[in-house]
């Protein structure tokens, strides 16, 4: 039996639902009109399982799996909301407000934001951590774009675009834990003479916070429009 | 035996802030200190920050006059943009800032003074507050919100929010004015226009229960500053300073934004975070002057506007010369006022209030910029110093009411010179020393908080500090 006809049958949130076999627990559940909360997945680009935030239960299983990255099995029987699931995305989203400086009243982002989207989705109002306040400098020497580490999730969904999608891989991520940090070329100032950035703004457009934006833009001005990506792969798909 | 009074926290006051009396061993008092006891620190964070992000930062740090600062800033980035905004632009922000001031004015006249003008200055306590006038005057209870609610309104319908509008962006606003948003700020006038008529008519019928207080409450000569066009007429948003003296003559004029800190400088006492606002050439504190309503009026020959300038005539008449009693910044209040709404209905009747260019874009040309605009308390100055990729490398904000430190200092002591006797204190007079921080209207922490009625402690110590007496109200 080929794998275009091969079907897998698997229970999420009680519901019987079908699927290939190489698609992920996220794909299935969406298709299904099940909604998994995500920061770090973008339709359109590889997942890495960055944020945790799609964390669901697998019966049978005592640890937490990403949705994003967990693929389909015949017979799983998959819990996308429990009170467990519910406070360890919770945390995850504690951790991410205390890990940096997210102000969202003065953000480029303000209202445009999926972390602060997110935060009023799952009815974050108050972070229980303490916050790190780190002292982390804006890029702004890119005469289109700038970057602010500040509101940096390390999400790396410019990492996965720029390389992906661009080809042209300006974006990495440097350091360890706490020191984390995406990079432009080889930690060099983004808007260098000899940087390898084509200026193309698909870091920008997939940014899901205010951490890379349009220079000059202020607030609600600057909705991202990463939906383009779907679209740019079906058309190359079909040249 | 010398004693202190302090009078911790001061009431009706836009922040927090503290007075000190000084009395010496006859109980007469001696000096007076006005204390603002918060540092914010707005001028050390912003650094690093990207220049095109201050006006919204810096608008953070006032609730009830965010507008003023969102225009000094942008003013300063534009100046660091060397860029001239459109002129629709420019007519949409003098509205947004005049609302502001009429709905900041409504404020300071209704909510935070009225009690001690239309109760008295010894009334009860207990009633001295908003509601109080509310139930003694229903209509001009009524007024005072309205004229609040129609400044905020038009910041709303500006800027999609009352306070912190993100409207204002360095090179102009973000979106022009729609036709039915014209039509609806056309449509509150008459009520807005009622309302402050209904104030002036209030006012004129009670100021002469006022004679003592107009002759002590910072009752002095002094300098004063203010915007005005080159026609001579009051300005707030544009224009250029002019600084004139005691008796009206022009000590400078002509004062952009970047002139400013050449010929303005701040001194530092060791009992408030605010500084001290002087002119330079005069040294401090010689150099000291007022600004707000009172000077504003004193300066300009004419409002620019038909109603405005009739009550502009009458104020002139109020003494020989500037007018030098901060009682009358109540008065200059209403005039403002006044000029705030009729200008709107000018603006609003400008062909072009509705073109769609409303922005100019430019990025970093000038490492130093600076912008100045009326802030319904006194002028406002941003200057920023960026770095070749437009980050912040330093800032210095001279606030309204620092410019108004020195002459609130010297109010508090004229009047508690006058009223307190004996080392003697009852509520009318400590009320009086608080009423005549009022006049200045001086928004200290830039709070939106209007509290009629907030606890107030004054306590009685001897020269080592021991306690004589307390009076004390819930």
């Amino acid at each position: 039996m080929s794998a275009a006809t091969e079907i897998k049958t698997l229970i999420i949130d009680g519901k019987d639902v079908s699927a290939r076999p190489d698609q992920t627990i996220l794909d299935v559940a969406r298709e299904n009109g099940i909604n998994i909360p995500t920061l770090c997945h973008l339709d359109g680009l590889s997942d890495v399982g960055a944020c945790r935030l799609c964390l669901i239960e697998i019966k049978g299983q005592n640890r937490l799996l990403p949705a994003c990255v967990a693929r389909v099995e015949e017979g799983m029987e998959v819990t996308t909301t429990s009170e467990r699931i519910a406070r360890h995305r919770r945390t995850i989203l504690e951790l991410l407000f205390a890990e940096r400086n997210h102000i969202c009243a003065v953000c480029v982002a303000n209202g445009n934001c999926e972390l602060q989207a997110l935060a009023q989705q799952l009815g974050l109002t108050h972070v229980r951590f303490p916050y790190r306040n780190p002292a982390l400098a804006v890029d702004a020497s890119h005469e289109r774009f700038t970057c602010d580490h500040n509101r940096c999730i390390l999400c790396t969904r410019c990492v996965r675009v720029c390389a992906e999608i661009e080809g042209a891989h300006v974006w990495d991520v440097e350091g360890r834990g706490a020191d984390c940090k995406v990079i432009t070329d080889l930690a060099q100032p983004w808007g260098d003479k000899n940087s390898s950035c084509t200026k193309c703004g698909k870091c920008v457009q997939v940014c899901p916070t205010g951490a890379l934006y349009e220079k000059g833009k202020v607030g609600v001005e600057h909705p991202k429009r990463p939906d383009f990506l779907p679209y740019l792969n079906l058309m190359r798909e079909a040249q | 035996m010398t004693q202190t009074i302090t009078i911790d926290p001061v009431t009706r006051l836009e922040g927090h802030g503290k007075i000190t009396l000084y009395l010496d061993p006859r109980g007469e008092v001696n000096n007076a200190h006005f204390h603002v006891t918060q540092v914010r620190g707005f001028e050390k964070f912003s650094e690093g920050r990207p220049f095109y992000e201050m006006p919204a930062l810096m608008a953070r740090i006032c609730g009830i006059c965010p507008v003023s600062h969102l225009i000094a800033s942008a003013k300063a980035c534009e100046s660091i943009m060397a860029v001239e905004i459109p002129h629709t632009a420019a007519q949409l922000r003098r509205m947004l800032n005049l609302a502001q001031m009429v709905q900041s004015h409504a404020l300071s006249f209704f909510y935070l003074a009225s009690p001690d003008l239309l109760l008295g200055m010894d009334s009860d306590p207990a009633n001295r507050h908003l509601f109080g006038v509310a139930a003694a005057y229903p209509e001009l209870g009524r007024a005072g919100i309205g004229l609040r609610r129609f400044g905020q309104h038009i910041i709303e319908l500006l800027g999609d929010k009352r306070i912190h509008p993100g409207w204002v962006v360095p090179g102009g606003v973000t979106e022009p004015l729609s036709s039915v948003k014209r039509d609806e700020i056309l449509a509150m006038l008459p009520e807005a226009y009622a309302g402050v008529h209904l104030a002036l008519k209030s006012y004129k019928e009670i100021t002469y229960r006022f004679e003592e207080e107009i002759a002590h409450f910072a009752n002095f000569p002094s300098l004063f500053m203010g915007l005005i066009n080159e026609d001579e007429s009051v300005e707030f948003t544009d224009g250029a300073l002019r600084l004139i003296d005691a008796n009206g003559n022009i000590v400078a004029d002509g004062i952009t934004a970047h002139k400013f800190s050449e010929l303005i400088g701040e001194a530092v006492e060791p009992y408030s975070y605010t500084k001290f606002a002087y002119y330079k050439p005069f040294g401090y504190p010689e150099g000291s002057y007022r600004g707000g309503p009172l000077a504003r009026l004193n300066i300009a020959k004419s409002m620019g506007t038909p109603l405005a300038d009739a009550e502009l005539r009458q104020f002139k008449q109020l003494e020989n010369g500037p007018v030098r009693s901060s009682f009358h910044y109540h008065y200059a209040r209403l005039i403002d006022m006044l000029y705030g709404v009729e200008k709107i209905e000018h603006i609003l009747n400008d062909p072009n209030i509705l073109d769609k260019h409303i922005r100019a874009t430019a990025g970093v040309n000038r490492l130093e910029g600076a912008g100045q605009a009326e802030a319904p308390r006194g002028t406002l100055m941003h200057n920023y110093k960026v770095d070749e990729n437009g980050k912040i490398t330093w800032a210095n904000l001279v606030i309204a009411t620092g410019q108004n430190n020195n002459a609130m200092n010297q109010g508090i002591l004229q009047t508690a010179r006058h009223f307190v006797r004996g080392g003697k204190m009852t509520d009318g007079i400590l009320n009086r020393i608080e009423a005549v921080v009022r006049t200045f209207d001086p928004c200290l922490s830039c709070s939106t908080h209007a509290f009629g009625k907030m606890p107030l402690k004054i306590e009685l110590l001897d020269s080592q500090g021991n306690f004589l007496d307390l009076a004390q109200r819930n």
